[in-house]
C-alpha cells in the first residue's frame, strides 16, 4: 500500500483522431492532433514545470514555468498552450529555459511565506517541488516588498480553509469551479498585483454561491485551498480506492489514509462514472463514520420499553435466530420476512435475499427500491426489455437536446449535474418539466429553454401530450419506429395519443402548462439530433409512476432516441446501489436478474446452487408487511441498513405495524428510527469498514474496499452469514469475493464480473458476460434487450390525492445537495452548516393569504396526519404547491404523506399530498410524542447494560 | 451669397476654446448682418494653431489661428470673410509648410469635410472603395489588401492581407469584424482624429472588410473617453444605414453588414486584442493565450479580423486607387503612409502622415520645430509606453518597422513623446515599471509580480542601494518578462526600461 499519486498530464486529453509525430528533446512522440506539447512530453515521461496547468482543466498560459523552444519558431513559448504538429522540434530544457523559469520562481517565493516546515501541504506542493525542480537558491528581490503574507485566513467553510498569504494567483481554483463544478463561486478580484481569489463579490466561502464541492480544493497547487482534517493530521501516507456510498453516481474516490484513519477522501481521476469529480457529501461528510453516536456493541431486549442489554456477538445472533424460529413456529412460515437497502453492497444484499428464500423459506424479501425506483424496473422491463437505464452518464457529453422530467440533478446527483451543465454551456439545450424551479432553471450560464412547470401528479398528461404533438407533427422517426419497435403496439399507441383529449391543448387544464408552450418543447425534443431524457423520483413516486415511465420509454422510442451514445432514457438513481440491490434479487416476486419466483427453471437453477427447495409464490412487499403485521400475521423482521419507520409514507401506520411485532432486528450504524422499535440491534459496518460492489445508476459495478478494520468486529455480509447459519442454513464464504462470484454464475448479466475484473478494469457496466466481456456501456444498441421495443398506451388518470377546500394545496418532496435522504449520516457531519433543519417552502401569494412570513411555525395538515415546520416564503414554488426536505426524522415529513401508491409497483406517492397549511404556536402531537419517544429511547440506551 | 467658414469641432480644438470661437463668429457675423455658412470641420492636426479657423474663398480655403474668440471681432474688422490680412492669418490652408509637405492616404478628409455628413463624404471621394469591392470576388479583396503592402497600425505591424485571409480562409458559422478603437497610448490621437474627423472612411473600411472575409457584423470597440468620436461614429452609422451602406442589402448588392459601436472597459491591457475580445463578450479583460489566434477563434469563439482603426480607415483608399497605389509609399517592408503623432516637449505638436522611410530627425525638427522648451532634445519614446527611448545617436534612422526593430526599438501606433535634456532617464525606467505594475492584468506571473519588483529594484538603483547587484537583478527580471510574459505588456516594458539604461548609463549612476 502506498500513496497514489496520479500522474497530471497537465493538459485535458484531445479528443482528435487524427495523429501527429513530433520531436521532443530528441525523442520521437506521436500523439493526437490537438495534444499539447506539455502533453505530449509528459507521455513520455518529460515532465516540464508548471503550476497553472493541470489536466482536469483547460490549459491558461499563466505561470509561464512551462517555457520550451521550438525549431524555427520565435521566443519562448508556454508549452501547455502550444498544440503540437507534425515534424515539430522541441527542446524542454537549456540554460535559458531554467534561466527563465529561476527567474520566475523567485517572483514567486518573493511573494511566499517561508514556512514551509509547518505548512500543511509540506510534502505534497506543487510550488515547493518546482522550486525544487528549477534550483531556485536565492531571492533577491528580499522579501521586504509589496506583499500579501498579511492577507487574512479564511475558515468559514467546515472542510476547507482558504489562505490567501499562500495563494499564486493560478486561477486553477477558479477554473475547476467553472468548468469542473460548474458554480462559478469563484473570480478573480483586482488586477495586476493586487489580484486575488475571491468567493463571490469578496464574501467569505459559507457566505458565497460555493456549494463546497472542494474541486478548487483538489486543483490548489498549495496550501492555500486546504482541507481542515489534513492541518490537522498531516499528509496521508496511503490510500485505497473505493467508491462512494452516498448517491447513485458511484464516485469512485481515494481514501488517502494514515493507519487506519482516513484522512481525506480525494475523487479518483480515474473514476469512469466522475473523472476526478465529487460533491460536498462524499468528499467530505465522511465524519458520521467515527461518530460517538455510532454503536459498535450488539443489543437485544424483550420488549421495546425495555433498557437494552448489551451482549456478545454469538448471543445476539443467537437470540435473533431463535427468535424468528419461535415465530415461525408459532404463526407459521411467512410470518417473517427481511429487508434489503439500497445502502447495503451488491453481495449483502444478495446474502439477506438469500437467507429469507433459503433459511425463512419464503419470499418475503423486499427493498427500498420499493419506495423509490420499482416503477424504473417495471416500466423499463416492460417496453425495453430491462430494468435499468440505457447510457454511461458520459453519454450526456454527445447529447444535444436534454429533457428533464422530475428530477434534480445539481442537487440529487450533484457529480452528473455538473457534467450535463458542462454540456450544456457547449450548447446543448434543455427542457426542464418540474412544478418547482430547480437550479438548473436558471443558474450561472445555464438556462433551461423551456420550463414546464407542472402541477404534481399531472406528468402523464404533459407526457401524453408531448407524444400527441410529435405523432401528430409528423415528428415520429419512422424509420427507427419500423425497424426496432413492434409496429402494433406503436400503432396502438399513436392512435391513443393522437387523441384530442391527450393533446396539449386538452392537456393544460390538468398540467397548468400552456399548450404553446409544450408543442414547443416536443418539437425541440423530437428534432434533437441526440434527445435524452433524465428522470428521477418526481417521475417515480406517483400514483402514475410506472404510466410515466413508460410514456417516457416511448417518447425516446418514437423519436429513434435509443441505443447509441448521447440519447436514451436515464434514470437518476437516488441511492447509492438502488440498482444494484434490485439486480441483487430483493423483490419478493423475483429472483437475482429479475426473474420471477415462479420460472420453474430459474427456481431449480437457484434450488440446486442453494440446495433448498425454494417457495414459488412471490412474497409480500413492504406496505403488505406492514398491513400484515397489523393484523398479527407477519410478525418478525431483518431489517438490514434500511430506517422504513422515517423513509416510508404514512409514519404511524408504520409505527404501528413495528410495534405489532415481536422481533424486529435491525442491523445498522446508528440508533436510527426504525431501531428504536427493535429488539435485536446488531452493529453495521460504515463502507470504509467492508469489501463488496455498488452498482449505480449507469449500471456501473464499482468496488468497494475495506480501508480500515470494522468498527464492531465484523463486515455485514459476516453478520448474515452468522445470523443464516444459527438459523440453520449453512453458509461458509470467506470473502465478499466469492459472494460475487457465486452472483456471477447465477446472473447472465453479471457472468464476467469478478474482483479481479474490477481490479484491472476499475469498474465495469453490465451486462457484462461472453457477449460483452467488458461491459456495456450503452444498452439497446441494434436491438431492444426484449428484441423489438414495445409502446404501451398511457392513459392518464388523476390521482385520488386530490386537492378540496378542506386540504387546497399540493405538498411535493425532495432533497438538498448537503443532505441524504434520511440524513443519518450526512446529519453526524457538519454538513448540517449548509441545512440544519427542513422547512415548509411556499409561494408568496398562499403565504399572505395565510398571513405566513419566512421563519413563521406552520402546521401542515394531509389526511394522513399533520406536522409542524419552519417556513420559506418563495416564488420557486408555484402558488397552490409547497414543498419541503425529508432529511430530519422530528420533521416528521412522511406523518402527513399518504398510503397512495403506484399502481403497478406500490412505489408510495410521496410527490403529491393535498394538504392545508396555517400558522401555530406549537409542535404537533405526533412531534410531542416523538420527541418523547425518542428521548425514552435514548434512555433506554444509556441504560444499556451490559451481559450480565 | 454666404461665405463658408470651417471652425474644428474636433475635441483638440475643443479643448483649446473651438466652440468659443465658434459661437464668436456666428454671433457677430449675425451681429454685422453677413451672412456665413458655419462648418464644423475636423482637425488638421496643426496642434499649436487650434482653433484653426478657415474661410473658403474662391483662391481655396484660407487658414487663421490659433483664432480665440476674442480675436472674432477684429478678424471681421480685417474682413477675414474675404482673405483679408491680419496677423493670425496663415495664408492658404493647403500651403501650410507642415501640411503641405504630408502625404495624407489615410487622412485625406480629416479637417477638410463636415465629419458627420454623408453628403460631403460622397463629395470627397467617400465610398469609392466599396464600390469597387462590391465588383470582386472576396479573395480579390483580400489580394488588394494583401499588395497593398498593408502591416497593421495598432503595433505589432502584422500584415493585414494575411490576417484578412486566414479569416476568409477559416471555417465558422458568424464572422466578425472588431476595430481597435481603445487608442490607450500616451500621447496619441490618429484614431482619434479619424473618428471624429471623418468617421466614414472608419465604416467604410469595416464594411469592406466584412465584404472581404464574409463577417455580417462589426464591432468598434471604442475607448470610453472619446465621446465625441462615439457621437460623430454613431451618426455616421446611422447615416450609413438610412442610405444603405449598411445593414441587410448594402448598395444593392444583398450583401450584409451591421456595425455597432461599444464602449470600452477603460484599462489600457483591454487594447491588447484578446483581453479586448474577452471585454467585448462581457468578461474581465484577461489576456487570452495564443494559437488559437483570433482570425480562427475570436470574438465568442469565431473566426474574427480585429484591426486598429488606421488599418481599417487605410482600406477604402487601397480598394479605391489600388494596392499598388498605396504600395507605391514607403521603404523596404514599410508600404503606404504612417500617421505620426507629435507629442510631449516639442514646439509644433501635431499629425504628420508621411511615407516611411522620413527619419525622426526631420519629423522632429522639420515638423516638429524642435522641443517647446528650445533646451537639446534629450530622447524620444517612439510607439507609445512600451515603446523605447531612441537617443540623440539614433534620430537618423527612417521610419521603417525593421529599421527600428535592428535598433531594438519600435514604430508602435506612431506616437512620438519628446523629453528635452532635463529628463531624468532612470526616473523614465520606473515610470514605465509602474505603468506596467498599474495597467497589468494579472494574468501572468512575470508582469504581474515582476513590474511590481521593477518598481522596486528601479527605487533601490535610484537611492543607491547597492546598485550593481540591482542592475544587474533588473536585466535579469527585463529579460524574464521579455521572454516569458504572455502579452506585450510584460513583454514589451523592457523596451523602455533597458534602453534607458542601455542608453542612459549615467542616469543609473555610470561612472
Ligand atoms: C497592452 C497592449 C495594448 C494595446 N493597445 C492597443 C490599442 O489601444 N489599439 C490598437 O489598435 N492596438 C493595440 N494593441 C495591439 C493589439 O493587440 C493588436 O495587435 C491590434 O489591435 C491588431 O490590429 P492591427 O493589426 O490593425 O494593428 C495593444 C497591444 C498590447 C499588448
Ligand atoms: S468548493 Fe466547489 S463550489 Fe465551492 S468554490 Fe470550490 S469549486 Fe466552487
Ligand atoms: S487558491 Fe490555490 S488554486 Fe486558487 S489561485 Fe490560489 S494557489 Fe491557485
Ligand atoms: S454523493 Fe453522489 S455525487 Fe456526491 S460524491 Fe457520492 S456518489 Fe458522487
Ligand atoms: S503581460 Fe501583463 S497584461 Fe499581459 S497577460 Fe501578462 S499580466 Fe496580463
Ligand atoms: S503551466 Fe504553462 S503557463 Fe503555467
Amino acid at each position: 500500500m502506498s500513496l497514489i499519486r496520479d500522474k497530471d498530464y497537465g493538459t485535458p486529453a484531445s479528443p482528435s483522431e487524427k495523429n501527429v509525430t513530433l520531436e521532443i528533446d530528441g525523442f520521437k512522440v506521436t500523439v493526437p492532433e490537438g495534444t499539447s506539447v506539455m502533453r505530449a512530453a509528459s507521455s513520455i515521461g518529460i515532465e516540464i514545470p508548471k503550476l497553472c496547468a493541470t489536466d482536469s482543466i483547460d490549459p491558461f498560459g499563466s505561470c509561464r514555468l512551462c517555457v520550451c523552444q521550438v525549431e524555427g519558431g520565435r521566443g519562448y513559448p508556454a508549452s501547455c498552450t502550444t498544440p503540437v504538429s507534425q515534424g515539430m522540434k522541441v527542446q524542454t530544457e537549456n540554460a535559458k529555459l531554467n534561466q527563465i523559469r529561476k527567474g520566475i520562481m523567485e517572483l514567486y517565493i518573493s511573494d511566499h511565506p517561508l514556512d514551509c516546515l509547518t505548512c500543511p501541504s509540506n510534502g505534497n506542493c506543487e510550488l515547493q517541488d518546482m522550486a525544487g525542480t528549477v534550483g531556485l537558491r536565492e531571492v533577491r528581490y528580499g522579501y521586504e516588498g509589496k506583499n500579501h503574507l498579511k492577507s487574512e485566513k479564511d475558515t468559514s467553510n467546515p472542510y476547507f480553509t482558504f489562505d490567501p498569504s499562500k495563494c499564486i494567483v493560478c486561477s486553477r481554483c477558479v477554473r475547476a469551479c467553472e468548468e469542473t463544478q460548474g458554480t462559478f463561486a469563484l473570480t478573480i478580484d483586482g488586477r495586476g498585483f493586487d489580484s486575488k481569489i475571491s468567493p463571490g463579490q469578496n464574501e467569505a466561502f459559507m457566505d458565497s454561491e460555493c456549494v463546497s464541492c472542494g474541486a478548487c480544493v483538489q486543483a490548489c497547487p498549495t496550501a492555500t485551498l486546504m482541507e481542515k482534517s489534513v492541518y490537522q493530521k498531516g499528509q496521508p501516507d496511503h490510500s485505497i480506492i473505493t467508491t462512494c456510498a452516498y448517491c447513485g453516481v458511484g464516485c469512485s474516490f481515494k481514501a488517502e489514509m494514515k493507519g487506519a484513519e482516513v484522512v481525506r477522501m480525494v475523487p479518483d481521476k480515474n473514476g469512469q462514472a466522475n473523472h476526478g469529480h465529487s460533491c460536498v457529501k462524499g468528499r467530505f461528510a465522511f465524519g458520521y463514520a467515527t461518530h460517538p453516536d455510532r454503536l459498535t456493541t450488539p443489543m437485544i431486549r424483550k420488549s421495546i420499553h425495555d433498557p437494552w442489554q448489551k451482549v456478545s456477538w454469538e448471543d445476539a445472533i443467537n437470540y435473533a435466530a431463535s427468535e424468528f424460529k419461535r415465530i415461525q413456529e408459532k404463526y407459521g412460515r411467512y410470518s417473517v420476512g427481511g429487508l434489503t437497502s439500497s445502502r447495503c453492497t451488491n453481495e449483502e444484499a444478495y446474502l439477506v435475499q438469500k437467507l429469507v428464500r433459503a433459511a425463512f423459506g419464503n419470499n418475503n424479501v423486499d427493498t427500498c427500491a420499493r419506495v423509490c425506483h420499482s416503477p424504473t424496473g417495471y416500466g423499463l422491463k416492460q417496453t425495453l426489455g430491462e430494468s435499468a437505464g440505457t447510457q454511461t452518464f458520459d453519454s450526456v457529453m454527445q447529447s444535444d437536446v436534454i429533457l428533464v422530467i422530475g428530477a434534480n440533478p445539481t442537487d440529487g446527483h450533484p457529480v452528473f449535474g455538473s457534467l450535463m451543465k458542462k454540456r450544456l454551456r457547449e450548447g446543448a439545450k434543455l427542457i426542464v418539466a418540474d412544478p418547482r424551479e430547480i437550479d438548473l432553471v436558471k443558474s450561472a450560464h445555464v438556462k433551461a429553454e423551456y420550463h414546464l412547470k407542472l402541477r404534481p401528479g399531472t406528468n402523464v398528461a404533459l407526457v401524453n401530450a408531448l407524444a400527441h404533438v410529435i405523432v401528430t407533427e409528423g415528428l415520429v422517426k419512422e424509420d427507427f419506429v419500423n425497424e426496432r419497435c413492434d409496429i402494433d403496439s406503436f400503432n396502438k399507441w399513436r392512435d391513443f395519443v393522437a387523441q384530442e383529449r391527450n393533446s396539449p391543448e386538452a392537456s393544460e387544464i390538468h398540467t397548468g402548462v400552456a399548450a404553446q408552450k409544450v408543442r414547443e418543447a416536443a418539437r425541440l425534443y423530437a428534432s434533437a439530433g441526440n434527445g435524452a431524457i433524465y428522470y428521477g423520483l418526481g417521475v417515480t413516486e406517483h400514483s402514475q409512476g410506472s404510466t410515466t415511465v413508460i410514456g417516457i420509454a416511448n417518447l425516446a422510442m418514437a423519436t429513434g432516441n435509443v441505443g447509441r451514445e448521447g440519447v436514451g432514457v436515464n434514470p437518476l438513481r437516488g441511492q447509492n446501489n438502488v440498482q444494484g440491490s434490485c439486480d441483487m434479487g430483493s423483490f419478493p416476486h423475483e429472483l437475482p436478474g429479475y426473474r420471477h419466483v415462479a420460472d420453474v427453471t430459474t427456481r431449480s437453477l437457484f434450488e440446486s446452487v442453494w440446495g433448498v427447495k425454494l417457495e414459488a409464490e412471490p412474497g409480500l412487499r413492504i406496505p403488505n408487511m406492514f398491513a400484515a403485521a397489523i393484523d398479527g400475521s407477519f410478525k418478525g423482521l431483518y431489517c438490514e441498513g434500511e430506517d422504513i419507520a422515517q423513509s416510508d409514507p404514512n409514519t404511524q401506520h408504520v409505527q404501528e405495524a413495528l410495534e405489532s411485532m415481536e422481533c424486529v432486528v435491525v442491523q445498522d450504524l446508528f440508533l436510527n428510527e426504525t431501531a428504536k422499535f427493535a429488539h435485536v440491534f446488531l452493529p453495521g459496518a460504515s463502507f470504509l469498514e467492508k469489501t463488496g460492489t455498488f452498482t449505480n445508476a449507469e449500471r456501473r459495478i464499482s468496488p468497494v474496499r475495506r480501508v480500515m478494520p470494522p468498527k464492531a468486529g465484523y463486515e455485514d455480509w459476516e453478520v448474515t452469514q452468522m445470523l443464516s447459519n444459527a438459523l440453520g442454513y449453512a453458509m461458509d464464504y470467506s470473502s465478499a469475493k466469492e459472494i460475487l462470484d457465486e452472483i456471477a454464475s447465477l446472473m447472465p448479466t453479471f457472468k464476467g464480473v469478478s474482483f479481479k475484473k474490477l481490479d484491472e478494469q476499475g469498474s465495469v457496466q453490465w451486462p457484462c458476460n461472453d457477449e460483452a466481456p467488458d461491459g456495456t456501456p450503452t444498452m439497446h444498441i441494434g436491438q431492444f434487450v426484449r428484441g423489438k421495443g414495445r409502446f404501451m398506451p398511457t392513459e392518464y388518470v388523476p390521482t385520488s390525492e386530490r386537492t378540496t377546500g378542506k386540504y387546497p394545496l399540493i405538498l411535493t418532496t425532495g432533497r438538498i445537495l448537503s443532505q441524504y435522504n434520511v440524513g443519518a449520516q450526512t446529519r453526524r457531519t457538519d454538513n448540517v452548516a449548509w441545512h440544519s433543519e427542513d422547512r415548509l417552502e411556499i409561494h408568496p401569494h398562499d403565504a399572505e393569504d395565510r398571513g405566513i412570513v419566512t421563519g413563521d411555525k406552520v402546521a401542515i395538515r394531509s389526511r394522513a396526519g399533520v406536522t409542524v415546520l419552519h417556513t420559506l416564503v418563495t416564488e420557486r414554488v408555484q402558488p397552490g404547491v409547497v414543498y419541503t426536505t425529508f432529511h430530519f426524522p422530528e420533521s416528521g415529513a412522511n406523518v402527513i404523506t399518504t398510503d397512495n401508491s403506484d399502481w403497478a409497483t406500490n412505489c408510495p406517492e410521496y410527490k403529491v399530498t393535498a394538504v392545508q397549511v396555517e400558522k401555530v404556536a406549537g409542535f404537533s402531537q405526533w412531534q410531542n410524542e416523538f420527541q418523547a419517544f425518542t428521548e425514552e429511547q435514548l434512555s433506554m440506551l444509556e441504560k444499556a447494560t451490559a451481559a450480565g | 451669397m454666404s461665405i463658408t467658414v470651417y471652425v474644428p469641432g474636433d475635441s483638440s480644438a475643443l479643448s483649446l476654446g473651438a466652440e468659443k470661437t465658434a459661437v464668436a463668429i456666428a454671433s457677430e457675423a449675425a451681429q454685422r448682418g453677413v451672412e456665413i455658412d458655419l462648418v464644423r470641420n475636423g482637425s488638421r492636426g496643426l496642434f499649436w494653431l487650434e482653433p484653426l479657423v478657415e474661410v473658403a474663398t474662391p483662391a481655396g480655403r484660407i487658414a487663421f489661428g490659433p483664432v480665440q474668440a476674442s480675436d472674432v471681432p477684429g478678424l471681421f474688422d480685417a474682413d477675414f470673410l474675404n482673405g483679408g490680412s491680419h496677423a493670425l492669418s496663415l495664408g492658404l490652408t493647403e500651403e501650410i509648410e507642415y501640411l503641405k509637405k504630408q502625404e495624407r492616404l489615410t487622412n485625406a478628409r480629416v479637417g477638410i469635410i463636415d465629419p458627420v455628413s454623408l453628403e460631403d463624404y460622397l463629395a470627397h471621394e467617400g465610398y469609392r472603395g466599396l464600390q469597387n469591392a462590391l465588383q470582386l470576388a472576396p479573395a480579390d479583396i483580400v489580394k488588394q489588401v494583401t499588395d497593398s503592402g498593408l502591416r497593421g497600425r495598432g503595433g505589432a505591424a502584422f500584415p493585414t492581407g494575411i490576417k484578412w485571409n486566414t479569416v476568409l480562409n477559416a471555417q465558422g458559422g458568424q464572422k466578425y469584424i472588431v476595430c481597435n478603437a481603445d487608442e490607450g497610448d500616451s500621447g496619441t490621437f490618429s484614431d482619434r482624429m479619424i473618428m471624429e474627423d471623418d468617421p466614414f472612411v472608419l465604416v467604410e473600411g469595416m464594411t469592406i472588410a466584412g465584404l472581404a472575409v464574409g463577417a455580417t457584423q462589426g464591432y468598434i470597440y471604442l475607448r470610453v473617453e472619446y465621446p465625441h468620436a462615439h457621437k460623430n461614429l454613431n451618426a455616421a452609422i446611422a447615416a450609413a444605414e438610412k442610405a444603405g451602406y449598411l445593414g441587410a442589402d448594402i448598395c444593392g448588392s444583398g450583401k450584409a453588414f451591421n456595425l455597432e459601436v461599444r464602449l470600452g472597459a477603460g484599462a489600457y491591457v483591454c487594447g491588447e486584442e484578446t483581453s479586448l475580445l474577452e471585454s467585448l463578450e462581457g468578461k474581465r479583460g484577461l489576456v487570452r493565450y495564443k494559437p488559437p489566434l483570433p482570425a480562427i477563434k475570436g470574438l465568442f469563439g469565431q473566426p474574427t479580423v480585429i484591426n486598429n482603426v488606421i488599418s481599417l480607415a487605410s482600406v477604402p483608399i487601397i480598394l479605391d486607387k489600388g494596392g499598388e497605389y498605396y504600395r507605391d509609399f514607403g521603404v523596404g517592408r514599410s508600404r503606404g503612409t504612417l500617421p505620426i503623432q507629435l507629442a510631449g516637449n516639442i514646439k509644433h505638436p501635431g499629425l504628420v502622415e508621411k511615407a516611411f522611410g522620413i527619419t525622426l530627425r526631420e519629423l522632429l525638427y522639420d515638423y516638429g520645430g524642435g522641443s517647446a522648451t528650445g533646451l537639446p532634445i534629450k530622447a524620444v519614446q517612439v510607439g507609445g509606453p512600451l515603446g523605447a527611448f531612441v537617443p540623440e545617436s539614433q534620430f537618423d534612422t527612417p521610419l521603417d518597422y525593421e529599421a527600428f526593430a535592428a535598433n531594438w526599438a519600435v514604430l508602435g501606433h506612431g506616437g512620438v513623446v519628446v523629453f528635452d535634456d532635463t529628463v531624468d532617464m532612470a526616473k523614465m525606467a520606473r515610470y514605465a515599471m509602474e505603468f506596467c505594475a498599474i495597467e497589468s492584468c494579472g494574468k501572468c506571473t512575470p508582469c504581474r509580480i515582476g513590474s511590481t519588483r521593477g518598481v522596486e529594484v528601479l527605487d533601490k538603483i535610484i537611492a543607491n542601494e547597492d546598485r550593481a547587484n540591482n542592475i544587474a537583478l533588473l536585466r535579469d527580471l527585463s529579460d524574464v518578462m521579455l521572454n516569458s510574459s504572455l502579452c506585450a505588456l510584460g513583454g514589451m516594458t523592457p523596451f523602455p526600461v533597458l534602453s534607458a539604461l542601455n542608453h542612459f548609463p549615467e542616469d543609473f549612476g555610470a561612472e
